[in-house]
């Protein structure tokens, strides 16, 4: 923002040293450009940096072997694959078939995806176990439906965006015309290029699931976050170390879904920047 | 037919009926269609030849696109049947339809190359690799493209990615060829050499094609007839020549070239009064007040008169000149550029002894 604020008129015949000075500045990097970026990094290093000091290096290396950690890891992984199995099964059918059949009711499912933001998850989780039936609640998979709803604010909105990235209903009629039925439009046409929305949707649904604490500690399971916090009784460093992994695993996906979203946005012409927008929008949540 | 493709009539023969003898015959019977309220079509009925190619022209919200809608098969109609060589396919889906369809925006799929897209079709009847590529090629070859066979769509112009559409429509070998606007997009001088292309490969390969236009003279210059649509009903269907020679209505007239309004007088014997003479009525009479309908060419000019010469305007071996008559009315009159009078000489416009078109006066 400082840059454009301070960026100069355009040159006047002259001026010369001017002219090349706003030229650098549209370049890149001014001094207020780099103060913002300084000012932020050490904003979010210093608790990273304060975290891994707090942790000590051999905490990194004892984590895995701590009672416990294996379990809750694997019933957190476990509950973010039926998540995002359950989540993409409901929301791209739901998103497409609005898209090509129903746009009006576009905005109408917007502020529904929208309402699990606004409701508190302790609201959400004390409900659902008033109503759950007996046998959901004796599983700890009950907390992949409620996931699905946590989740699905995040993968309508990156689905959404995908949708809106072509031509969709031109795009089908194309391949109907061809011969291409529903199965085959959906596999071959729609589906490869949607291939950021839906990779961005699982990043965010997984990121939640890992992170989730609130439902998970009130249904009594010990998941991946609410083993973090159990363990922090026993041991502060190695609880610290293990949040650190789990936010740096996180931060790999996001990278690795940004740098496959900008390959397949050069392929094909588009789609990247709405998609990339939704993912670093909720980076905040994970740790 | 064939001589400039003889590569495309071996292997596979893709598209390429050199007997020139395929193209279904289509038969759209009584369609009708509403959207709520609005009435998109209204009893439509149109024939198509075997390898003929139909335009359907009109403002749009003329039900011009619903009707190719319709034969692909996109929407249902209310009542009416569409038949394809005598087989009625109101119960087929688009998929089985086996019509090839040029989309008005740009349809390529974004994710394939552009062989690979033309190739797609081929690619859902189950045909081999080897032949898909072989086919995809002559098609890529046939449009001018062959060169572009690996680039994806943005990579290729408007003008390309339309050729690319075209290629991949033809390639399923189609019953029947849809257009629908595909010109429309792209800029003047692409339009005109692609609508000399579609119209050239479209002879080549006698595809019976249905080409939806609210551009006069893309239908003129590409159609052996042209469906002149309002209100969901075709007014008039004829050869290019014919609907502008002689249109059929007041509507038609006055869409189709260029059409001067004289005001007439009705007289009891249901002729009309109009520039001194009295003339036969075509077609419909309204009540009231009335225009009578002329082309620039069909009126005379002759030195001395009532009339003056505002404005003469150079197009080659006419000049079409506009006269002021009396009555604050503006005519215009094509006359051979040796012959056209100065502005503001006095002129006296006369028009042929012929029947001619009267509408209700604006």
């Amino acid at each position: 923002m400082a840059a454009i604020d301070q960026a100069p008129a355009p040159p006047a015949a002259g001026r010369p040293s001017r002219a090349r000075r706003a030229a650098g500045q549209r370049d890149g990097f001014t001094p207020w450009r780099w103060l913002i970026l300084i000012v932020a990094g050490v904003y979010f290093l210093i608790p990273l940096y304060a975290a891994v000091r707090f942790a000590g290096w051999g905490s990194f290396r004892s984590v895995i072997h701590q009672s416990g950690f294996a379990s809750s890891l694997g019933l957190s992984v476990r509950l973010a694959a039926i998540t995002t199995v359950i989540t993409l099964a409901l929301m791209l059918p739901t998103a497409v078939y609005v898209h090509l059949r129903l746009p009006r009711l576009r905005r109408l499912l917007e502020g529904i995806t929208i309402l699990p933001i606004v409701i508190p998850p302790v609201v959400l989780i004390v409900g659902l176990l008033q109503v759950a039936p007996g046998f959901l609640k004796s599983t700890p998979y009950l907390l992949a439906l409620a996931y699905v709803v946590l989740a699905m604010p995040f993968a309508y909105r990156s689905i959404d965006a995908g949708l809106r990235a072509f031509d969709l209903k031109t795009l089908v009629e194309a391949s109907n015309s061809l011969g291409a039925g529903w199965p085959s439009t959906l596999w071959r046409v729609v589906l490869p290029n949607l291939t950021t929305a839906v990779l961005s949707a699982t990043v965010l649904t997984v990121a939640l699931v890992l992170g989730e604490y609130t439902m998970a500690s009130l249904d009594l399971y010990q998941t991946f976050p609410v083993w973090i916090v159990v363990f922090d009784q026993t041991s502060g460093p190695i609880s610290v170390a293990a949040s650190l992994l789990a936010l740096f695993v996180t931060w790999l996906f996001l990278l690795a879904i940004t740098m496959l979203g900008g390959r397949q946005a050069r392929r094909t012409g588009g789609g990247e920047v709405a998609l990339f927008s939704v993912a670093r929008r909720d980076t905040g949540r994970t740790s | 037919m064939t001589a400039n493709t003889a590569k495309g009539s071996t292997a596979g023969g893709a598209a390429i009926r050199p007997d020139g003898s395929g193209g279904a015959h289509v038969s759209l019977r009584n369609l009708s269609r509403f959207f709520g309220p609005i009435r998109a079509l209204d009893g439509l009925n149109l024939e198509i030849e075997p390898g003929e190619l139909v335009a359907l022209l009109g403002p749009s919200g003329c039900g011009k696109t619903t009707a190719l809608r319709i034969l692909a098969g996109f929407e249902a109609a209310d009542t009416g049947s569409v038949l394809v060589d005598g087989r009625d396919l109101s119960p087929v889906p688009a998929a089985r339809r086996d019509m090839g369809m040029v989309f008005q925006s740009y349809s390529l799929f974004p994710n394939m190359s552009a062989l690979d897209n033309v190739a797609f079709g081929l690619r859902m009847r189950k045909k081999g690799a080897a032949q898909r590529r072989t086919q995809a090629t002559e098609l890529l070859e046939m449009v001018g493209l062959a060169d572009q066979a690996r680039q994806y769509p943005h990579q290729l112009s408007g003008g390309q990615q339309q050729r690319v559409a075209l290629a991949r429509a033809l390639a399923i070998e189609p019953s029947v060829l849809l257009l629908d606007e595909p010109l429309s997009a792209l800029d003047a001088k692409v339009r005109v050499q692609l609508r000399e292309q579609i119209r050239s490969l479209q002879q080549r390969l006698h595809t019976t094609t249905l080409f939806v236009t609210h551009d006069q003279e893309e239908a003129l210059s590409m159609a052996d007839r042209v469906g002149v649509m309002r209100n969901g009903r075709l007014e008039q269907v004829a050869a290019p020549s014919e609907l502008y020679a002689d249109p059929a209505t007041a509507f038609v007239a006055e869409f189709v070239g260029t059409m001067n309004r004289i005001p007439g007088e009705l007289e009891a014997d249901g002729r009309v009064r109009v520039l001194g003479a009295v003339l036969p009525v075509k077609g419909d009479r309204p009540d009231g007040p009335a225009d009578v309908l002329v082309r620039p060419e069909n009126l005379r000019l002759a030195a001395g008169g009532s009339g003056i010469v505002t404005i003469a305007t150079f197009l080659g071996s006419l000049t079409r000149v506009s006269v002021l008559l009396s009555g604050d009315v503006t005519v215009q009159v094509d006359v051979p550029s040796a012959e056209a009078p100065a502005p503001g000489s006095a002129v006296a416009v006369s028009m042929a002894e012929a029947p001619v078109l009267v509408t209700a006066r604006r």
